[in-house]
């Protein structure tokens, strides 16, 4: 029997059920009628940052291999499976977490639980395809070698998280791909693809019974515990500071960021405020945008927000300019932080920024599979379901002092860790 | 499926006879001044998506002016008489809405996404930018700016863009999807006010405009909103009419290849030109998509199994149908090489691979896999409120109409190992083809 244990609602189109199956697997349902289908998405905790010393790479390899062959099928006869009923089980990794996902129509529900169930407990990490996943990652490492945007975001990383697993890239080097053995693969499946730390939603054309059934088939016989290996907390270094890398393009392209605050601090909705009002949202409701696109033209994109990780949370942005006036876009950006650091933001910007905030969050809810990530994340947040209340009830919540204060807590002196790829003139 | 939708308000799309769960009965209708309304109904979240399409995009750029479809893209920001500069952005994002426009080669679509009571709102302001946007010279030149950098971010610092800039423009020598719908860096610094005037007067009018709202919206209620805000538009010309020059027969097959100092993952892609949903025979272009699909869509497909698991001379390889198009188009291949196999090696090993095909015939089970798939898609695209408002929007606005969109599935479900065949041997002819090879900076080349 699958126990219903409680049932929270965003709006009608979002009433959570929590379940726990027969044996004892929890998941978030949302049962919607409207699509034949069925979106699962889960989340084993510990990601890239549990790579191996020496190995990066190894979790998005891991990711990149779970589909690769299963149990009794090899990689052709399983991709086979998936495709004679469209059948979709993809995993990705990010930094603190390994996930996955299954779209399929609610008639192959079942078969698509036969191939998802050994996907995860049985994977076979063949040789070959270990060879062309590795081959493949390495292919995307050498595309974006010198592609502005990917080069300035792992300058930054590396020179702000210096000497942690998080300044690491996710997908690795060429040289440390090369170092991942199949040993390493089946080490870190055991050590994360367990019960242990594991976050499931389902969303779509299933009931709670069966729902329960489905998470046992799959998810029961994994181990009961991860093993991570620890990870320090870090605060973002090198901030004050700007790195230059080379690079014959007729554009700058700009990271630039600071630390901020834990997901569980009480200040963290007013800096989701703040940050918001610096550079969030898709247009002229961010000064960012304003001051850098509309009123100078020096760029064409132009943000910033905020990233929590479980050892680390930062505000970071970034623009495209180019080169001869990326002193100018860069000068703008450090102004309009340094101003809401000292005067916070404008009654109006306040309350415009809580309006968007509050009111745009729907739009995160409108298919079955953003809302399964959704639920996803909001577990990994460590919440319940009330969260999807309770969010907007923190946003609303924020007063003019809150800004004021968090404004001048998360910008302090307004110094940046920058990273800079191009040939920019007067940096 | 919702019942509700009062059979009076349009031509429904779905008929009684249809199957369980073919989704959302979607209704058509037009307005007294020609704006056609497509609304999407979609009861699972209280919000809407409000899209407005208009019949033109960049091959319809005068020629010496590109990009000048895109241009006026982001100037219909810059507000009308009616609602000042920024406005409209301000007044949506306070609702918690968003918003943005894409340019195609042959549409301009803006969008916003709301809840659903904002809808109104939304269709009152998109309605004004129809006819009464206010430009001055000094909003032109930084905007201008704005789109040079996203034009220097988006293709001049990317080879692979600037390589796909290369082999489009040398496939179509003549119809005007050879240029970048962006434009070409020359002609953008060029464009003015008056350029982006004459070019909203001459298509943004009612007639050749299509309103898709798809969301928690019902057809009647729809229809009395856009007649009290995009009704009341007068026509201000004759509906344009696109008369783009025609591709003359492709006779010389062509490579084109850029080489860069910052490549260091060469990369092969070829295009061949290809008839469209639009310009194709009955059951062609499905065709096209299901071949496309059996050489290059995922990890079983015929020239990722050949060329990638058998003879390794890929790292991935993949096709793609650009079926969507008023004129002929596009069917693209393209794939990365193995470390040490050079582009040489991996065209010709395409080309046997394809040659094999021809000979061998179309395999019956990667036929129905491949017709699966794409009858899936259609599924799971009804997940998706601005998925299906997207797809609506693009068909109508390259010469289709509802029933070719609502019909689709069944008639990929129709298509035959035959039909597949005989495109092949029509359509995979390289005196059709351009191929492109992305590789690192190389003197003897230069």
């Amino acid at each position: 029997m699958s126990a219903l244990v409680s049932q929270q609602t965003v709006s009608r189109a979002v009433p959570v059920q929590q379940i726990v199956s027969p044996r004892g697997v929890a998941a978030w349902l949302v049962e919607d009628y409207a699509v034949p289908l069925v979106s699962l998405e889960f989340a084993f905790k510990g990601g890239a940052a549990q790579d191996p010393p020496g190995k990066a790479g190894t979790a998005t390899m891991l990711a990149g291999l779970l589909d690769e062959g299963a149990g009794e099928l090899d990689s052709q006869a399983f991709q086979r499976a998936l495709d004679e009923k469209a059948i979709e089980i993809s995993f990705n990794c990010d930094r603190d977490y390994l996930g996955g996902r299954m779209r399929t129509l609610v008639r192959n529900v079942d078969r698509a639980a036969q191939l998802l169930r050994p996907a995860i407990n049985a994977p076979r990490l063949d040789e070959e395809p270990i060879a062309r996943v590795r081959e493949q990652i390495s292919a995307g490492l050498r595309r974006d070698a010198n592609d502005p945007g990917s080069l300035a975001g792992r300058t930054w990383r590396a020179r702000t998280f210096a000497n942690h697993p998080y300044g690491a890239p996710a997908r690795g080097t060429l040289e440390s791909l090369a170092m991942i053995e199949r040993a390493d693969l089946t080490g870190l499946t055991r050590r994360l693809v367990t019960r242990g730390a594991l976050h499931i939603a389902i969303v779509g054309a299933i009931d709670a019974s069966r729902a329960a059934k489905l998470v046992d088939e799959i998810f029961a016989d994994l181990p009961r515990e991860s093993s991570f290996a620890a990870v320090a907390d870090i605060a973002p270094g090198g901030v004050g500071g700007i790195e230059i890398v080379d690079l014959d393009v007729p554009q700058s392209t700009i990271r630039f960021g600071r630390a901020s605050f834990r997901r569980l601090d009480p200040d963290y909705m007013s800096a989701v405020v703040i940050t918001h009002i610096l550079g969030g949202g898709t247009g002229l409701s961010s000064r960012l945008f304003r001051e850098v696109r509309e009123k100078r033209g020096l760029a064409y994109s132009v943000d910033a927000s905020l990233s929590t990780l479980d050892h680390a949370a930062f505000m970071h942005g970034g623009t495209s300019t180019k080169n001869e006036r990326a002193k100018e876009s860069l000068d703008v950006i450090k102004a309009e932080i340094l101003d809401l650091s000292n005067s916070g933001p404008t009654e109006d910007e306040l309350e415009k920024g809580k309006k968007y905030l509050v009111g745009s969050y729907a739009l995160r809810f409108d298919t079955s599979a953003k809302i399964a990530g959704q639920l996803v994340h909001i577990q990994m947040d460590g919440f319940g379901p009330e969260w999807l209340i309770e969010r907007n009830r923190q946003i609303e919540a924020v007063t003019m002092d809150d800004a004021k204060r968090v404004a001048r807590r998360l910008f302090g002196d307004g110094s940046l860790s920058v990273a800079v790829v191009g040939r920019p003139a007067g940096l | 499926m919702d019942s509700s939708l009062p059979q009076d308000h349009g031509r429904s799309v779905g008929s009684a006879s249809q199957a369980q769960h073919e989704g959302p009965e979607i209704v058509n209708f037009r307005l007294g001044n020609g704006l056609e309304v497509v609304v999407i109904p979609d009861h699972r979240a209280p919000v809407a998506t409000h899209m407005v399409w208009y019949r033109n995009g960049s091959a319809d750029d005068p020629p010496g002016k590109s990009g000048i479809a895109h241009f006026l893209e982001h100037l219909m920001f810059k507000g009308t008489d009616a609602h000042p500069q920024g406005e409209f952005s301000r007044v949506i994002a306070e609702l918690g809405g968003q918003e943005n426009a894409f340019t195609g080669n042959d549409y301009t679509a803006y969008f916003q996404r709301v809840a659903k009571q904002h809808l109104g709102v939304m269709m009152e302001f998109e309605a004004d930018r129809m006819t009464g946007l206010a430009l001055t010279d000094d909003i032109i030149a930084p905007e201008r700016d704005v789109v040079l950098e996203e034009r220097r971010m988006h293709c001049d610092a990317d080879p692979g863009a600037l390589l796909g800039e290369a082999v489009q423009s040398a496939l179509f020598t003549h119809h005007p999807y050879g240029a970048p719908i962006i434009g070409w860096s020359h002609e953008i610094e060029g464009l003015t006010r008056a350029d982006a005037l004459a070019y909203y007067e001459r298509f943004y009018t009612p007639q050749n405009a299509i309103l898709v709202v798809a969301g928690d919206v019902e057809a009647g209620e729809v229809r009395r909103l856009a007649e009290t805000t995009y009704g009341k538009i007068k026509p201000r010309v004759e509906a344009p009419s696109r008369q783009r020059p025609k591709e003359p027969p492709p006779v010389a097959r062509r490579t084109v290849t850029v080489n860069d100092e910052k490549v260091e993952q060469p990369s092969w892609q070829r295009c061949y030109l290809a008839p469209s949903y639009h310009t194709a025979a009955p059951g062609e272009a499905e065709a096209l998509e299901v071949l496309a699909h059996i050489l290059g869509g995922g990890q079983t497909s015929l020239l990722y199994r050949v060329l990638t698991l058998e003879e390794k001379v890929a790292v991935t390889i993949g096709a793609h149908y650009m079926g969507s198009a008023l004129d002929e188009t596009r069917l693209f291949l393209y794939g990365l090489p193995t470390p040490g196999v050079s582009l040489e090696e991996l065209d010709a090993a395409v080309d046997r691979a394809l040659a094999r095909f021809l000979a061998e015939g179309v395999d019956a089970e990667a036929l129905e896999r491949a017709k699966t798939r794409l009858v899936a898609d259609a599924i799971y695209a009804q997940d998706s409120q601005a998925m299906l408002a997207r797809w609506y929007g693009a068909s109508l606005a390259t010469g289709l109409g509802m029933d070719d969109v609502r019909q689709w599935p069944a008639r990929i479900e129709a298509v035959e190992a035959a039909s597949v065949l005989a495109a092949a041997k029509k359509h995979l002819d390289r005196r059709k083809a351009v191929t492109g090879f992305l590789k690192p900076d190389d003197q003897a080349a230069a």
